[in-house]
């Protein structure tokens, strides 16, 4: 029997470690070919075990670097403006949904929720912001469009603001001739770290990662976040390869430039969340529970 | 005089709740612009647009765009590319969150189940951009790894995967678990912790047997969990991930017949194409059709199960 119990948690260590050598695979190939010579990436490939080592792709790199340094900053600058305003509006928002006693409350969130089931798309919300607000090529087309404020997090924090404030607490402020605004900031938030923490997580990484609204939107160079570098760089590589195989056809000899450059780009690309990660993961997985089980 | 002091009331009652209006003004106004006003600007499906002219300025034209639409052969592989993919991915997806999940749940280290829950997470954190570099790494044709150090090697043919149609189903639903399994296990693996131990104690004095637990217990204490999640992804299951069609395929034209989907055919209709009148009908049909699967979805669990209905 003890043997047998033995046997299945060995079995299930198996089945969980791939799981975790294949989620982890894939970017220990990335850096591993950004480290790799050039002439070497011609002939054996990215691989996991390079014949020659070079730092030549993060040189190249260095040496013309303003492209990765604007695009970290801007990345950065739209994640920090963005986050703040995002879990200003939210929180806002859905603290006075969470009053039970606020004349209108269920027409508030029906309006919020209904966001969540019926939506305009792409054409006519392009065709707004463009047309409208004339947002392209500016910094607002990274913060603004669709980003700022989502149903989903107003009903999460919402449920949250129900469930672990009382309203015993909440009328003793009143008591003491406390105002609305000076409730919620001296009151609610301190009482709500938690969620506060989870949705500036959750809409932090939803702003760094976010590449279709440069995509979108901004078109000229000087302008690209780091997502939306990569997004060139990517299409870049598509258009060697069509170019290449033409190419290669008539001359064997002719190597893919830049084979390294690439994949360096993308480790730099990636580096900050995975840099950043361990620190939070903890938070994170919190949040994803806290989101699952109330929102 | 009374209905004067019921005024009086009713004013101080505003008065006193002016703050939290206050407080929702921002938010309101941006959801109107940003989700309120794109939903009227819907009406353009049925419009000649003209760029001039604005949405509202454009002349009707009734069904045309949908007539034009649905006389493509596109309309049929993007309807058809965007279901089967959704419900391959809900099917092999729910499946595989939920036998992590009660793996997770059996590992009795606490520091290596901490370590696993940790490590599969992180193809979640990084954005499609980036998965679509890992997925070049392995399938360029010169210089992927699977071509390179795999295909090669054994003395075949290397394969131009980013031309050759057939094996993208696979490429694709592959790289949507590999990114997504994580976050959904966690989530069942959160309800998982929350079933009282009493039940599995119960069962084991009674002799059953870990199977046999799982079986009775665990699976029908997941049912809530999985039936508000696969609801969710079945009200989805007109939208598509963009990136994933978009990016991972690296929007190569060979590809199209099984990457093309509602969503990439909209983006690239209207960016690329500029070509309006083309797209909108897809995407008010995009939204309607999304709209009533919602709702079906939602009123077929009220039926079978009420409390696990969404609204």
């Amino acid at each position: 029997m003890v043997d047998r119990n033995k046997g299945v948690q060995v079995l299930i260590y198996v089945i969980l470690g791939i799981l975790a050598v294949l989620c982890i695979l894939p970017f220990l190939l990335l850096v591993m070919s950004s480290f790799t010579e050039e002439l070497s990436l011609a002939r054996n490939g990215y691989s996991f075990l390079p014949k020659k080592l070079s730092l030549d792709a993060y040189k190249f790199l260095l040496v013309d670097s303003t492209d990765i340094v604007r695009g970290y900053l801007i990345s950065a600058g739209v994640t920090v403006t963005g986050t703040l305003i995002n879990v200003c509006l939210t929180v806002l928002f859905a603290y006075p949904l969470s009053r039970k006693d606020l004349p209108g409350r269920n027409v508030f969130a029906f309006f919020i929720f209904f966001t969540m089931l019926f939506n305009g798309g792409l054409v006519p919300s392009y065709i707004m912001w463009t047309q409208n607000f004339g947002i392209k090529n500016t910094w607002f087309a990274y913060v603004v469009p669709g980003l700022m404020m989502s149903a989903f997090y107003v009903i999460m924090v919402r449920t949250y603001f129900t469930t672990n404030i009382p309203d015993a607490v909440l009328e003793a402020a009143r008591m003491d001739g406390a105002g609305e605004w000076s409730i919620l900031v001296r009151i609610v938030l301190p009482m709500s770290v938690p969620i506060v923490a989870t949705i500036m997580l959750l809409v932090g990484l939803a702003y760094w990662n976010d590449w279709t609204n440069g995509l979108y939107y901004i078109n000229r160079d000087n302008m690209f976040s780091i997502q939306a570098l990569l997004n060139r760089m990517l299409m870049d590589v598509q258009y060697l390869l069509s170019n290449a195989q033409s190419a290669s056809s008539l001359n064997q000899d002719i190597v893919l430039p830049a084979t390294g450059i690439k994949m360096a780009i993308a480790v730099l690309g990636a580096l900050p969340i995975l840099a950043v990660y361990p620190f939070f993961q903890k938070y994170f997985i919190k949040g994803i529970i806290i989101g699952a089980v109330k929102g | 005089m009374e209905k004067k002091e019921n005024q009086w009331k009713a004013l101080k009652k505003l008065r006193q709740f002016l703050p939290l209006y206050c407080m929702m003004l921002p938010g309101a106004i941006y959801v109107l612009i940003n989700n309120y006003i794109p939903m009227a600007g819907l009406q353009i499906a049925f419009k000649q647009y003209n760029y001039a002219k604005g949405i509202s300025g454009s002349p009707y034209v009734g069904f045309k765009n949908f007539e034009f639409l649905f006389k493509t052969k596109e309309a049929w592989v993007i309807t058809r590319n965007t279901l089967c993919y959704n419900a391959v991915f809900i099917i092999l997806g729910t499946t595989l969150a939920i036998t992590v999940a009660i793996l997770l749940n059996e590992v009795k280290s606490m520091v290596m189940k901490k370590l696993f829950q940790t490590v599969i997470l992180i193809p979640f954190l990084i954005s499609m951009v980036v998965v679509s570099y890992l997925a070049y790494a392995f399938l360029s044709t010169d210089t992927g790894f699977i071509n390179k150090s795999i295909v090669e090697p054994l003395g075949l043919e290397p394969v131009s995967w980013y031309s050759s149609p057939q094996y993208w189903p696979f490429i694709l639903v592959f790289v949507h678990l590999w990114k997504g399994f994580g976050y959904n296990s966690i989530i069942y693996f959160a309800t998982l912790v929350g079933i009282d131990k009493g039940y599995f104690e119960a069962a084991a004095i009674d002799g059953a047997s870990r199977w046999q637990q799982i079986r009775h217990i665990t699976l029908p204490c997941l049912k809530p969990t999985i039936i508000t999640l696969t609801l969710m992804s079945i009200g989805r299951i007109f939208y598509s991930d963009f990136g994933l069609f978009y990016q991972v395929p690296m929007n190569n034209g060979l590809l199209i017949d099984v990457t093309n989907t509602i969503d990439t055919y909209v983006y690239r209709g209207l960016v690329t194409l500029n070509n309006v009148s083309m797209v909108s009908a897809a995407g008010f049909y995009q939204s309607m059709v999304g709209f009533v699967l919602v709702l079906t979805a939602n009123f077929v669990v009220k039926k079978l199960s009420k409390e696990n209905a969404l609204f």
